[in-house]
């Protein structure tokens, strides 16, 4: 027998030898540029490239901002100071910034109202993005339109006020009937905020708006980055109650009332939003009665409501459809009628599921709302194309003005879209 | 005695309408459709008092008037005496080319966004992570605008090309990018085999569907010929000549040149003249929509599962063919149906046009034709009328391919 333990044999060795370190290459930094930078021939050839590229970019853009001016007043002063160096002309920014923001009509002692209305904005939709916050800010957020409303185009709070006691009244009404009959409690509402808005208006006095609290500001002055968050919010608040009724529509079994909801889904979702803004702008004053003068803020917000409520439609209808047919049948089985059916058992779990795909449209339009420029509405762009590069000043400054648009825009799409991914995860609850 | 088989007769009562199932649905539909009357009855009663006060009529003769404005970027004959209706078409035509271009750029963009942002190499997918979230996060008016400035104010004038010391030269001697447009030159025959250009061009795009059906029977003959032997001859040389040989040998019996582009005066003359505000609206629709693609192509790749890469990789496939034969035609399905409505979209936001001054149909019908003869109401309406008929044209079309490769279930 062998003796294998025996120490004598030269060639075993007894003693384990210390643990030497990972050779250098796959370690650390060289391991994981060797993994994700060089890993094959074609790969370094595209990491190279894109360094390239990055240091292209970088190149020109860092000197041209780093240089750049913020106090000058004029693009001449500008090319004076840098005298043929490169640098950005920021002082566009700085000078027109409450153009840019406000719009050029919007007048200037009364710029803290809307600033007041945008911090109030975010107050009234944090409730709504955060389940967390108490629900009772919810009540703010009712509120918030009509003090919104006030403080941006100001006149007489009565109008306001005569608005939110129709609302409430409609709401106290339903609360009471609606809970039996839907129908009862939903129509009934509707014709007492009627009544109530009709006999408000017209207790409202005549020049009412003269001696109020705050001055009037017509919606032709209403400008800048605010009319596009206006727009944004007015219509996406809008028209998802009114996706939702379509959608709803949509999958009901009542041919007539599916055919109306089919026909304008498809045909609005069929052409572009330029035409509905020249609808708004040259041809929607046609339908309102001849003596009505609708003002062109409105006619806007109408026609993009119901663009944003088509998609929002097929968003939600999507929802509803990946809903488990036994949700429906659990819902009929337990005796509920179609509104309770829809209200308490379809509707919350099929907006969740719908959620994201809300947020993305509400996305489109925040950026679609750059289109009101076309139609001579001074907005963000508008304002840009219109008097600040028509200016003698400030004829030429392009990159800058663009690019704070762009940023602008980035920023709160980007903001928003990040949002909606967060709210996706918390959402989704895995089984 | 009373029987208890014969069900209570029931005579109809009004409250049936509103608590009785059977009957509730036609109540609301009847209530709805006296609400769609009403209303339609209002509105276009509104409609005519308002026309009336305006001493306006509806009335589609304006079409046959002459437009009296010159369009630049045009496919057919056009000039400022033609028709309001000739003006349309160009308008058509323009929407239609920069809708076609912008939706094969934007698919190739897209693409390659999409497969290199699943990289494995970290810089190059980072950075096709921060293309596709700044593109898609600003508005496609503001890129449309961004590229019209370069194309007008950064690109040198015609001037800077001229004299010994110009500041400005051609690329290859054959492209001059001037702020009036793009120069390329542009192919014509010497000796046609007719009078017209266009029909030349008709042959030659007869000869290549000659080709393509003709590869298309020899590739069929080999799937017979693998099915019957288990071999597949090589297609690849024979595919090569069919493709190459008609059309050399047509493009030297025509006589093939190329008119380039020359400076003369205060212009370029010959060769073709791409406009400014065309590429701006291509160019940014593509890069725009491309980043959408990008996503959806990502989505798509990521929806196949990894055991369907193992498995294939298992059967012994190449990577390449792996590629071809087990993931791709599994995505497409996924990404067929998004990158129809993105070709819906384009073909929509190709309306902006209006911003930069391209000669599209909004811009034509819908902005000049209406501001000349006040026609509003039918302009607009005809204006949506062209475009539910595109959406409804490519999503047919679009949707009849997706049938053709979607899961074929037994």
């Amino acid at each position: 027998m062998s003796d294998q333990n025996n120490n004598s044999i030269a060639f075993v060795a007894t003693e384990t030898i210390p643990e030497s370190p990972p050779p250098a290459r796959e370690t650390g930094v060289v391991k994981w540029m060797r993994e994700n930078l060089f890993s094959s021939i074609p790969n370094s050839i595209l990491t190279i490239v894109a360094l390239l590229l990055i240091y292209s970019v970088l190149k020109n853009t860092l000197p041209w901002i780093f240089n750049g001016l913020w106090t000058t007043s004029s693009l001449a002063e500008c090319r004076e100071i840098l005298d043929g160096t490169t640098g950005a002309c920021f002082s566009v920014l700085t000078e027109r910034w409450n153009q840019l923001i406000y719009g050029f009509k919007y007048p200037v002692d009364e710029y803290w109202r809307p600033n007041v209305a945008f911090v109030l904005m975010l107050v009234a939709i944090a409730p709504v993005l955060f389940f967390d916050l108490p629900r009772k800010l919810l009540i703010f957020t009712a509120l918030y339109p009509f003090v919104a409303f006030w403080l941006i185009w100001g006149g007489t709070i009565l109008a306001p006020l005569v608005a939110l006691v129709g609302f409430v009244a409609a709401g106290a009404f339903f609360q009471k009937f609606g809970r039996n009959n839907f129908a009862l409690g939903f129509f009934g509402a509707v014709v007492i905020a009627l009544i109530i808005w009709a006999l408000g208006g017209a207790m409202i006095p005549e020049g009412a708006s003269d001696s109020a609290l705050l001055p009037a500001v017509p919606s032709r002055d209403l400008g800048g980055f605010m009319l596009n968050m206006m727009l944004g919010l007015t219509c996406v608040s809008l028209s998802v109650p009114l996706g939702i009724a379509l959608a709803l529509g949509r999958q009901s079994d009542m041919p007539l009332i599916k055919g109306i909801c089919v026909v304008f889904i498809e045909f609005v979702r069929g052409v572009p939003l330029i035409t509905l803004l020249f609808v708004a702008s040259v041809m929607l004053s046609y339908f309102f009665p001849p003596d009505a003068t609708v003002d062109l803020f409105l006619r806007v917000v109408i026609m993009i409501t119901l663009f944003s409520a088509a998609y929002i439609a097929e968003v939600v209808r999507g929802g509803l459809a990946a809903l488990p047919k036994g949700q429906y049948e659990a819902a009929d089985s337990l005796g509920l009628d179609y509104p309770q059916a829809m209200r308490l058992i379809i509707l919350p779990q099929a907006l969740k599921i719908s959620i994201p795909g809300i947020v993305n449209v509400a996305v489109g339009l925040f950026k679609d709302t750059t289109l009101v420029s076309v139609i001579s509405m001074f907005d963000l762009v508008g304002m840009i194309r219109g008097p600040i590069l028509a200016s003698t000043e400030w004829n030429g400054v392009y990159w800058e003005l663009f690019g704070f648009a762009a940023a602008l825009f980035f920023v709160v799409c980007y903001g928003i879209s990040q949002y909606s991914q967060w709210l996706e995860r918390k959402l989704h609850k895995g089984h | 005695m009373t029987t208890l088989t014969d069900p209570p007769k029931e005579s109809f009562r009004l409250s049936m309408l509103i608590n009785d199932t059977r009957y509730r649905s036609l109540t609301f539909q009847a209530i709805a459709a006296v609400a769609l009357a009403l209303a339609i009855w209002y509105l276009g009663n509104n409609l005519i008092q308002n026309l009336r006060a305006a001493g306006l009529n509806i009335s589609y003769s304006f079409l046959g008037d002459p437009a009296g404005y010159d369009i630049n970027q045009r496919l057919v004959e056009y000039d400022s005496q033609s028709s309001h209706a000739r003006a349309a078409l160009v308008g058509v035509l323009n929407t239609i080319l920069v809708a076609f271009l912008a939706c094969v750029t934007a698919t190739i963009f897209g693409v390659i966004a999409g497969v290199l942002r699943l990289s494995n190499n970290w810089i190059v997918s980072k950075l096709m992570a921060v293309y596709v979230e700044i593109f898609r996060n600003i508005p496609v008016l503001i890129w449309i605008i961004i590229i019209f400035t370069i194309m007008t104010a950064v690109m040198p004038g015609p001037r800077e090309f001229r004299g010994d010391n110009a500041t400005s030269s051609m690329v290859l001697d054959l492209f001059a990018f001037t702020n009036r447009g793009v120069y390329i030159p542009m192919p014509f025959f010497e000796n046609g085999l007719f009078g017209s250009a266009t029909l030349n061009w008709v042959l030659v795009l007869l000869v290549a569907a000659g080709s393509w059906y003709a590869v298309r029977t020899n590739n069929a003959r080999a799937a017979n010929v693998q099915a019957e032997t288990g071999v597949r001859p090589k297609t690849l040389w024979i595919n090569l000549a069919i493709w190459l040989v008609p059309f050399i040998a047509l493009m030297f019996i025509m006589g093939l040149s190329w008119e380039v582009p020359e400076l003369k005066g205060f212009n370029f003359k010959g060769g073709i003249k791409v406009g400014g505000p065309l590429i701006a609206l291509w160019f940014a629709l593509s890069i725009y929509t491309g980043a959408f693609i990008a996503e959806n192509v990502r989505a798509g790749i990521q929806a196949v599962s990894k055991g369907q890469t193992e498995a294939a990789s298992a059967l012994g496939l190449r990577p390449r063919r792996v590629m071809n034969l087990v993931i791709l035609p599994q995505a497409l399905r996924v990404i067929i149906p998004p990158l129809i409505s993105q070709y819906l979209n384009i073909t929509k936001n190709s309306s902006l046009a209006i911003a930069v001054g391209y000669a599209d149909i909004t811009a034509t019908l819908g902005g000049i034709t209406l501001n000349q003869t006040g026609r509003a109401i039918e302009c607009v309406l005809l204006l949506m009328l062209f475009y539910l008929t595109a959406s409804l044209l490519i999503s047919m079309a679009m949707n009849v391919y997706n049938a053709s490769v979607k899961l074929k279930e037994r």
